[in-house]
């Protein structure tokens, strides 16, 4: 850099003595901030403050876990063959000497056998992919349940959903790569539900395939979708997504000196840069010592893929189960009629999968629109002061981890010694009943959750003491609770069912009320009509009660 | 794994194993036993079925008829072979202890000897495969590679790919082969006990099955080898997905949790 | 979403809780009894303290970046030195590869003390003071929404888009049209569908040769109770269409005692009993190969559809829509199992035009 040497005349009005005697940092960030105005960037972003709670790291887990895959990935292109001639093996592993495979399964055999350190990157890369998948699951339901999907942060929800939809794709195509039998499998009924679509189903098959399946082409194809397309799509979204949390910084728990208006915690330098930076090792650490530990994925022992040979248990990675139990879960509907064929049986499920992944996409407008609330919410929700929601989500979790059941519905057979035509007939029954005894039983908990929660600031907390009264009764002592738990305890907003509202009666009553505003006040009265949430303790309440009888 | 390791544990598995090898020595005594004892053996064999037979009716006759005709509780046992018997009580399968979808492996109840005699009887009501000789299933020279793709195109459907087992309709299901004597592999190819089908040498060679014991000894033995570490039950992506969600998502999380935690404070306490 | 169309006057009651919560600290009085008490007062870590406890912090993070620069040095060390086909007995992880075991232990054990070194400072030396930050609106001021707007008014006349709305349609009308072009690109991705789906390499006369011994099958090759896998005559491991050829042509073979076939085609298309199935499930295509032979139900391990092979091949359980095809066979002049023709219906998984 010249500016060392040579006295710099576009000096940002600092005089060239005092600018030699800055520090080399200085000037670097000087000639940078010239360039990229840095400075007023690191204003706004240097102390910025952030929360400290672990449910808040979740995201970071996925990001890092992204950041490994992309790291791995590009080690494993540097050696991995697209390509699906047949060749015959001549590798290190002996089980397989002399089979024909395409170039691509030998390619992995070879990272897998012969490469120092290929077999531990491919397993960092396929556990990542594993955790950064459910890293999202968890993450996003954090979000969910406390509620942090509320507006300002609708935008960035529909940002992390589609990275967990793309990051299915994603991993569903590499795990495609490798050829071998039990992706192959996966990727035989992808082309069999393709077909089922109606009308243009046999024209993509064929378009996808280069022609019939399995043809010769697929795995070039899905290797320029899992290495360039999709993941740069993400890595895009992963950048918007990150900058919006920035930008709307981070949502906090009500608590003692925390508002809507402000946010608590620490500031990213220097602690959140070493938290957060540590963390991203801590992960990848961690990650590298499962492919240590543990195998995935030993394609040696799954052999090539024939599209005439199959293995028992032939399952997708987790992520897909779901869609793997719809599958395996529904009859097997056909409808014949004017010389076409509806593949109901296949189409369904399809459909239900991305019905159901997108009501809780949906989920936040849906909110918003029964509240009708246009305030920003900082503030996170404890899962049971929104019983509605919280029952709602479980609801969803429950069908889906019935469906994941029902994806592995013979593993789960042969391991509990079941029948495996029964656990299919539980997942049946259960992704219609198993939801809605999900969602009373956890609303009842959550109103129970209220109960106590009203009752410990009204009566103070129970102590364990108990004391007998000179007439003889004996009472459990209460603490009173500290301010601060008073003040937690009582922080959250509790909405009135919308048609009871006291500004409704009297323009409202001669009106016309069409039909979603008649929809919207039957949810809005399932959400906070009077059983369905518990009224916080009121200050009237509080002072009858700790200045009137005392203790009871 | 747990039944193995709980197994391995009995007291009388020496016993057993020590019997077992005894047993198989006899039997392989018979088996290569000089053409020229042949009247011998005659009487000898006629022998064995009878001892046989008189095993056969306590154990056997009650579900599969006295002459081996066979009820709604068992199969008609004419022609099924000597290799049928051996598979079956060899593996403590039978005597059946009780109704089900299937009959399910057991404790061996029956020595060596006494099975012989059994298969004997057995063998007597009818033509059928007889016990295989060691040179049949032993796995020396054999073929793996080949093994392997035989074991893909012909077993792994039911068995999953090392052999790890797998569900068949209504409660049955295909068995694990973890630790299967070589030569009950092969008399189950040779005779498709239960549901199982048979692979009769017109479908599957001599040679063919004995690749095929090659690849199981290799991929699926005690010492098998798993270069990528822990197996986690051979079973494939959901055994892979558990995994993945308690140690890899749920180690994270305690980790998380670490880094977010407060210090303790001084005037704690 | 459509939330626009509800009159404001539907809309609930906002929070009738008094707004004690706003910003500063304020105190719980008669009126507020559950009022923001405000920040706690900060308390000190033993290290902050005691300067003891902090250099015992220091060091233990100088540990651990020195225990992370150790198994770097162990990585290179173990990438060396352990060949790539050693393998170990570890417990409890069985007979794995030493290298891969210790690369990943060394890689992970320098990355995760980097980490640790890094958030135990952060956690024990750096100041856990909490700090609030004020958070501003997000929405525009007024004033600074009515300057965009105005701004925006005046682009939009000044590029007279609404005014020449030959200009705009023509646009439209180009923008429109151009990606046409991307997609008739993808055009040649595969060929048309035609009737491949149709046909298989089965025909009059052609042997069914056994996949696991590439010989020619004959009637008494299939026993009751056996299962057999076969091929076309002619079609190759090495020809370089066989994937996609075995993907519709691989047939299961078994053979049942002809008084237990229940339906009549099925008993007329096979011969002494012996029935040839499509081994390729109707529902998504996957080898269907589970076969009981006590029950003659057949099971696919991906779905679980079952069908019954005495019967037609037909449904009895799972998500398939219909029964698996059955291929017509006989027995040529030299005694040897033949197709008399191809099959008669689409094999594989049903697709729009199947009918």
């Amino acid at each position: 850099m010249s500016t060392t040497t040579t006295p710099n005349p576009s000096g940002a009005g600092a005089p060239g003595r005092s600018r030699e005697k800055a520090p080399a940092g200085e000037k670097v960030a000087d000639w940078a901030d010239g360039r990229l105005g840095i400075y007023s960037l690191a204003k706004a972003n240097m102390r910025k403050i952030f929360p400290d709670h672990w449910s808040f790291m979740l995201g970071e887990i996925c990001l890092y876990s992204f950041l490994i895959i992309i790291l791995t990935g590009v080690y494993l292109t540097l050696f991995f063959h697209p390509s699906m001639n047949e060749i015959e093996y001549h590798g290190s592993y002996v089980p397989l000497q002399g089979q024909l495979m395409s170039e691509a399964f030998a390619s992995t055999m070879d990272i897998s056998f012969d490469v120092r350190g290929g077999l531990l990157i491919r397993q960092i890369h396929h556990w990542a992919a594993i955790v950064f998948l459910a890293g999202m699951f968890v993450h996003m339901m954090r979000v969910f349940f406390t509620g942090a999907f509320r507006k300002p942060r609708e935008i960035n929800w529909l940002f992390g959903f589609l990275l967990f939809v793309l990051g299915m794709f994603t991993g569903f195509t590499g795990y495609s790569l490798p050829d071998d039998l039990l992706s192959g499998t996966g990727v035989r009924f992808t082309q069999g539900a393709i077909l089922a679509t109606p009308v243009v189903g046999t024209y993509i098959s064929m378009f996808l395939f280069g022609g019939e399946f399995p043809g010769g082409d697929f795995v070039s194809r899905f290797y320029s979708i899992h290495i360039l397309l999709l993941p740069g799509i993400m890595l895009g979204l992963v950048v918007g997504h990150l900058i919006l949390v920035f930008y709307h910084k981070h949502t906090q728990f009500a608590g003692p000196g925390k508002t809507n208006k402000n946010v608590v915690g620490m500031p990213l330098l220097p602690v959140y840069m070493a938290k957060a930076g540590g963390f991203f090792f801590l992960v990848f650490g961690f990650i590298a010592m499962l492919a240590a530990v543990a195998s995935i994925n030993p394609i040696w022992v799954l052999g090539p893929y024939r599209p005439d040979q199959v293995s028992t248990g032939a399952q997708p990675d987790w992520y897909m189960g779901f869609a793997e139990g719809l599958i395996r879960a529904m009859p097997g509907w056909e409808i014949n009629a004017w010389g076409h064929t509806l593949v109901l049986g296949v189409f369904i499920p399809l459909m239900l999968f991305g019905l159901f992944l997108g009501i809780i996409a949906m989920y936040p407008f849906i909110e918003s629109w029964v509240t009708g609330d246009k305030r920003e919410h900082h503030i996170l929700d404890r899962p049971r002061n929104a019983p509605t929601r919280t029952a709602f989500g479980v609801a969803w979790v429950t069908a889906y981890m019935i469906m994941l059941i029902g994806g592995g519905n013979d593993i789960v057979a042969t391991h509990f010694h079941l029948s495996i035509n029964s656990v299919t007939w539980f997942v049946r029954v259960g992704f219609f009943v198993g939801p809605v005894i999900a969602f009373v039983v956890t609303k009842r908990i959550c109103l129970g959750l209220q109960r106590r929660d009203k009752d410990k600031v009204l009566h103070g907390r129970e102590s364990g003491i108990i004391k007998r009264l000179p007439h003889g009764e004996f009472v459990e002592v209460h603490e009173p609770l500290s301010q601060e738990a008073l003040h937690t305890l009582t922080a959250h907003d509790q909405y009135q069912p919308a048609e009871i509202g006291p500004t409704v009666d009297e323009n409202g009553v001669e009106r016309k009320v069409k039909r979603p505003q008649k929809l919207r006040a039957k949810l809005s009265e399932a959400y906070f009509g009077e059983d369905n949430q518990i009224p916080k303790p009121t200050a009237e309440e509080y002072k009858e009660i700790t200045s009137g009888h005392g203790h009871h | 794994m747990k039944k193995l390791s709980a197994r391995r544990r009995h007291p009388l598995a020496a016993v057993v194993v020590l019997l077992l090898a005894l047993a198989a020595t006899g039997g392989l005594y018979t088996a290569f036993a000089p053409a020229d004892k042949a009247q011998a053996e005659t009487v000898a064999q006629s022998l064995a079925i009878d001892e046989g037979k008189k095993l056969y009716a306590v154990g056997c006759a009650s579900c599969h008829g006295t002459g081996g005709e066979g009820s709604t509780d068992g199969p008609a046992l004419a022609g099924v072979g000597a290799a049928a018997v051996d598979f079956q009580v060899g593996t403590g399968r039978m005597p059946a202890q009780q109704p089900g979808a299937q009959v399910p492996k057991k404790k061996v109840i029956y020595s060596q000897a006494q099975i012989d005699q059994l298969a004997a009887f057995v063998a007597s009501l009818g033509a059928g495969p007889g016990v295989p000789a060691k040179e049949q299933y032993n796995p020396e020279g054999a073929d793996i590679a080949e093994g392997g793709e035989l074991f893909r195109t012909n077993c792994a459907q039911c068995h999953n790919f090392t052999g790890k087992g797998g569900a068949l309709t209504n409660g049955k299901s295909a068995p694990t082969l973890e630790d299967v004597d070589p030569k009950h592999i092969y008399e189950a190819m040779q005779t498709g006990p239960q549901n199982m089908p048979s692979f009769p040498d017109t479908t599957l060679t001599e040679k063919n099955k004995k690749d095929i014991i090659a690849y199981l000894d290799v991929v699926n033995s005690d010492d098998s080898e798993s270069p990528g570490g822990l197996e986690l039950g051979g079973l494939g992506p959901v055994s892979e997905g558990l995994f993945g969600w308690i140690f890899g998502l749920g180690g994270l999380i305690a980790v998380a949790v670490w880094v977010a935690a407060r210090t303790a404070k001084a005037k704690k306490s | 979403m459509s939330s626009q169309d509800i009159p404001e006057e539907n809309l609930p009651a906002e929070r009738a809780a008094d707004e004690h919560a706003h910003g500063a600290v304020s105190v719980a009085d008669e009126k507020h009894p559950f009022a923001d008490p405000g920040l706690p007062p900060h308390e000190h870590r033993i290290q902050d303290i005691d300067e003891r406890a902090a250099k015992r912090s220091e060091r233990t993070v100088a540990l651990l970046f020195t225990l992370s620069m150790l198994a770097t040095v162990g990585f290179i060390a173990s990438f060396v030195a352990i060949p790539a086909d050693r393998i170990v007995y570890i417990f409890p992880l069985g007979h794995i590869s030493g290298l891969n075991f210790a690369l990943g232990m060394t890689l992970g054990l320098a990355l995760f003390c980097i980490g640790a070194g890094a958030v135990h400072w952060a956690r024990t030396l750096m100041s856990d003071e909490e700090i609030a930050d004020e958070r501003h609106a997000i929405a525009a001021e007024p004033e600074v929404k009515a300057q965009v707007l105005a701004d925006f008014k005046q682009g939009a006349k000044e590029s007279a888009l609404g005014r020449r709305k030959l200009i705009r349609n023509t646009m439209f009308g180009a923008l429109t049209l151009f990606p046409l072009s991307g997609i008739v690109l993808l055009r040649d991705l595969g060929p048309l569908p035609e009737d491949k789906l149709r046909h298989t390499r089965w025909s009059r006369g052609k042997l069914l040769v056994n996949v696991n011994t590439d010989e020619p099958l004959r009637p008494s090759d299939v026993a009751v109770g056996s299962l057999t896998f076969a091929k076309p005559e002619g079609l190759e491991e090495h020809d370089h269409d066989f994937q996609t050829e075995i993907a519709k042509a691989a047939l299961l073979i078994v053979r049942l005692q002809p008084e237990n076939i229940k339906d009549k085609r099925e008993l007329e298309w096979s011969h002494e009993g012996i029935v040839a199935y499509s081994k390729i499930c109707t529902h998504v295509g996957c080898p269907i190969s589970l076969y009981e032979q006590q029950t003659h139900h057949v099971l696919c391990p991906c779905h679980q559809s079952t069908f019954d092979l005495a019967d037609g091949a037909r449904v009895i359980f799972g998500p398939a829509g219909h029964a698996l095809p059955q291929l017509r066979i006989g027995v040529n002049d030299e005694g040897y199992l033949q197709a008399l023709g191809d099959f008669d219906e689409p094999v594989g998984p049903a697709f729009w035009e199947r009918g």
